[in-house]
C-alpha cells in the first residue's frame, strides 16, 4: 500500500460519505422543526434522480433545466406530502407521524416503480468523465461537484438556521410548539416550509449523485438508512454534525473495505457506530441532555 | 401431521384427476418474480410463457387439446413463491411447474414440493438446484460453473496467470465466488485478490485500488446490474488497464447503457441470444432465436433479454416431454424430460440424464466482447 492508495481510499470515502451526508441533512431539517424523523427522506433523493432522468431522456429537456425541474417537482411533492399526510394528523404523537412517513415512502416508491419503471438509470456527468488525478489518486470530476455542492448547501443551511428569522422560527417550533405559536410564529407554515426545504435538499442530492452512483426506484431505502445512521452519528438536529457524520461513515467504510475486508465493511462500520453511540448517546456533535419535545 | 396427510391426499387426487379431464386444457403452472427486485428476470419470463402458450395453442395445441399456463407472481418474495407452489398443486392441479425465477425461491419451493410428485423446471441458475439431483427438479439456465469454465478457457488461451476476483455479496455473487475460488486454482491460475462489494454499493474504488496493488493479469467480476457498471467505471477512473471479465449476469443492453464508454473492451460469456445475428447461418440455434426475438419484440414492444429464454426452454421441455410420452401425467412428464437428449432450445443444447438435470455444458455460452456499445462474438 502506497500513499496514493490511502489517498484513494480517503477520496472514495468522502464521495460516498457526501451521499450519506446529503440525505442526513434533509433528516435534520424536518427533525429541527417538527421532531419527526422523516423516513421518506431517501425517497426525496430518489425522486430527484429519477425525475431528472425522466425530464432529460423522457421529455428531452436540456440537462440544467431538467435538473432544476426535478428539484422543483420534488419540492412540490414534499409540500404535498406535508399537506396530505402530516397536517391531517398533526396532533398525533410523534411516533405516529414517523410511521406515516414510512407509509409515504412505500407509496412513493410504488408509484415511481409503476410510472417510471424498474430499471436503473444514469444521468450524464456535469463536466465529462475523464478522471482527475490528485497526487496519484484518481477522482471523477462529478465527485468534486458533489463535494462542493454539499459544502455549499451545508453553509447555506447553517446560516439559515442560526442567522435568519425564519430559520430561528423553525427551530423554535421544534423546541416548544405552543410557545412558538404564542410568540406569533406561524407553526403550520414552518412545518410546511421544513418539508419543502428538506425535499429540495434531498432532490439536489439526488440529481448531483445520479451521474456517479446511478439511480433506480429503490435507491431511497439504502440511502435513507445510511443517511439516518449518519444523522444519528453526528447528533440528530445538527446540520453540521449530520454532514460530518455522513463523511465519517463513508470514510470508515472505504478504509474498512480497503484495509480490512470488503466483505465485512458494513458490519465493521456499524460496530464503530454502535460503540460511538454507547460512549456518546447524543451523537458526536449533539448537545448533551438536550431534549426535544 | 393432519396437514401432511391432507397434502398427500390432494397430491394423489391431482395424479388421479389428471387423466379424467382429458378434454380440459393441460394446465402447466408457472411462478415468476414479475414484480419486486427480480422483476428483470420475471417480467420477460412471464411474457415469454404467454407468447409461447398462444403460439402452441394456435398451432393445434398438445395431444389434441390446448395448454393453459397458470402464472403466479411471487413478487421476488420467498414466502409468496411457496404459497404459489401450494396453490398450483392443490387448487390448480397442474401437470408441471416452471419457475421460480430466482434461486432462493426455487430452493424453498423444492422443499415444499418434496412429496407432491410434480415436476419442477426452474428458471434459476444456482447449482444447488440440481446438485445433488432431485428426481423431480430440473433447471434451464446455465450453471455458474459453465460460465467460469468458459472465462478461464479464454484466460488460459491468452496466457494470463494471476487472476483477481470481485463479487457481489448476494446469492448470485457468492455462488459465483465459490466456483471461482474452486476453479481458478484448479485450472493452474493464482488467485491474487478476492474482493466483495454490497449489492447497493455505489463506489467500489477501494476494492479496485486493492486489486490494482496486486497487479493481476486479469480481473473477473461477478454481479448483476448496477454493481458491475460501477466497477467498469471505477476501472477506467483508476486506470486499471488489465482485461476485465464480467459474468453472464450482465449480458443485457442495459449494462452497456449504464456503464457507457467504460463498457468498451469488457469480455463476458453470454447466451447466443445477444449475438444471434453474428452466428453462422448453419448454427442450429440461429433460426429458433431469430424467430423468438422477432415474435417477442413484435408483441411486447420491448427488447428481448436472455432471461425470457429460460422460461421459453422450461415450457418447451415440458411440452416436448408431454408430446414424447403422449401423456400429461406428472410422473410421465418427469420421466420424459429426463430422457430428452440433444434438444436445441434458446439457451443451448439440452441433454438430460438421471445424473444431470441441467443438461447443458459450457458450450451453451459464447465469449463476447463489448465494442462500440454492442456485443461482438469473440472468434
Amino acid at each position: 500500500m502506497t500513499f496514493s492508495d490511502y489517498l484513494q481510499f480517503l477520496l472514495s470515502g468522502l464521495t460516498v460519505g457526501s451521499t450519506y451526508g446529503l440525505t442526513a441533512l434533509g433528516f435534520t431539517i424536518i427533525f429541527n422543526t417538527t421532531g419527526i424523523v422523516n423516513f421518506a427522506q431517501g425517497e426525496f433523493v430518489m425522486l430527484g434522480g429519477m425525475l431528472g432522468v425522466f425530464f432529460l431522456s423522457g421529455l428531452g429537456l436540456p440537462l440544467p433545466l431538467a435538473l432544476l425541474l426535478a428539484v422543483l417537482a420534488t419540492l412540490l411533492i414534499g409540500a404535498l406530502m406535508e399537506r396530505l399526510t402530516i397536517r391531517p394528523v398533526q396532533d398525533a404523537p410523534v411516533i405516529n407521524l414517523v410511521i406515516v412517513t414510512i407509509g409515504v415512502s412505500i407509496l412513493v416508491r410504488g408509484i415511481v416503480q409503476i410510472v417510471l419503471g424498474k430499471d436503473t438509470h444514469a444521468l450524464p456527468p456535469f463536466t465529462g468523465s475523464a478522471p482527475v488525478s490528485i497526487a496519484g489518486a484518481a477522482v471523477q470530476p462529478q465527485s468534486l461537484w458533489v463535494l462542493c455542492i454539499t459544502c455549499g448547501l451545508l453553509l447555506l443551511l447553517r446560516h439559515f438556521f442560526s442567522r435568519t428569522l425564519w430559520g430561528k422560527a423553525m427551530l423554535a417550533c421544534a423546541f416548544d410548539r405552543k410557545a412558538a405559536f404564542l410568540a406569533g410564529i406561524g407553526v403550520r407554515r414552518m412545518v410546511l416550509l421544513s418539508f419543502m426545504i428538506s425535499a429540495a435538499v434531498g432532490a439536489t442530492g439526488g440529481v448531483i449523485l445520479a451521474p456517479l452512483t446511478m439511480t433506480s426506484y429503490d435507491v431511497g431505502i439504502m440511502l435513507g438508512l445510511k443517511g439516518f445512521a449518519a444523522a444519528v452519528l453526528g447528533g440528530l438536529g445538527n446540520p453540521f454534525g449530520a454532514a460530518l457524520g455522513g463523511l465519517i461513515l463513508g470514510v470508515l467504510e472505504s478504509f474498512a473495505a480497503g484495509l480490512l475486508s470488503s466483505a465485512y465493511k458494513d458490519a465493521f462500520t456499524f460496530v464503530i457506530l454502535l460503540l460511538l453511540l454507547f460512549c456518546k448517546p447524543s451523537g458526536l456533535f449533539g448537545r448533551r441532555g438536550f431534549e426535544r419535545v | 401431521m393432519r396437514a401432511a396427510v391432507l397434502f398427500l391426499a390432494l397430491a394423489a387426487a391431482t395424479l388421479l384427476a389428471a387423466p379424467c379431464h382429458a378434454a380440459d386444457p393441460i394446465k402447466i403452472g408457472a411462478i415468476f418474480s414479475v414484480t419486486g427486485p427480480a422483476s428483470f428476470l420475471g417480467e420477460p419470463e412471464r411474457n415469454t410463457a404467454l407468447l409461447l402458450q398462444d403460439q402452441i395453442n394456435a398451432a393445434g395445441g398438445v395431444l389434441g387439446g390446448k395448454i393453459e399456463v397458470v402464472i403466479y407472481d411471487d413478487e421476488s418474495d420467498v414466502n409468496k413463491a411457496v404459497l404459489a407452489a401450494d396453490k398450483l398443486v392443490k387448487k390448480d392441479r397442474v401437470a408441471a411447474i416452471i419457475g421460480p425465477s430466482i434461486s432462493g425461491n426455487t430452493l424453498a419451493v423444492m422443499a415444499k414440493l418434496d412429496k407432491a410428485d410434480v415436476p419442477l423446471v426452474s428458471c434459476a441458475a444456482a447449482e444447488k438446484i440440481t446438485t445433488p439431483v432431485n428426481p423431480w427438479v430440473f433447471k434451464t439456465p446455465q450453471s455458474d460453473r459453465h460460465a467460469v469454465e468458459k472465462i478461464l478457457e479464454h484466460a488460459a488461451a491468452k496466457g494470463y496467470k494471476k487472476i483477481a476476483v470481485i463479487t457481489v455479496s448476494d446469492g448470485y455473487g457468492q455462488a459465483g465466488r465459490e466456483v471461482l475460488k474452486e476453479l481458478v486454482p484448479a485450472r493452474g491460475f493464482t488467485l491474487v485478490a478476492d474482493e466483495v462489494y454490497g449489492p447497493k454499493d455505489t463506489d467500489m474504488t477501494a476494492q479496485l485500488t486493492k486489486i490494482k496493488a496486486q497487479s493481476p493479469d486479469a480481473v473477473i467480476c461477478w454481479g448483476t446490474n448496477p454493481g458491475p457498471a460501477v466497477i467498469a467505471r471505477g476501472r477506467v477512473q483508476l486506470g486499471l488497464t488489465v482485461p476485465l471479465y464480467m459474468s453472464h449476469g450482465v449480458a443485457s443492453k442495459k449494462f452497456i447503457e449504464l456503464a457507457g464508454d467504460a463498457a468498451e473492451g469488457l469480455i463476458l460469456p453470454a447466451g447466443r441470444l445477444v449475438v444471434v445475428e453474428q452466428l453462422p447461418d448453419a448454427h442450429p440455434q440461429k433460426a429458433l432465436l431469430k424467430e423468438y426475438v422477432a415474435d417477442y419484440e413484435a408483441r411486447f414492444k420491448t427488447p428481448v433479454s436472455s432471461f425470457g429464454g429460460y422460461a421459453y426452454d422450461a415450457l418447451m421441455l415440458v411440452v416436448e416431454a408431454i408430446k414424447a410420452g403422449q401423456s400429461a401425467k406428472p410422473a410421465d412428464i418427469r420421466a420424459n424430460i429426463e430422457k430428452t437428449t440433444g434438444y436445441w432450445a434458446t439457451t443451448g443444447q439440452f441433454s438430460f440424464s438421471a445424473q444431470d438435470h441441467n443438461g447443458l455444458t459450457k458450450d451453451a455460452f459464447e465469449m463476447v466482447v463489448i465494442e462500440k456499445g454492442d456485443w461482438k462474438l469473440v472468434q
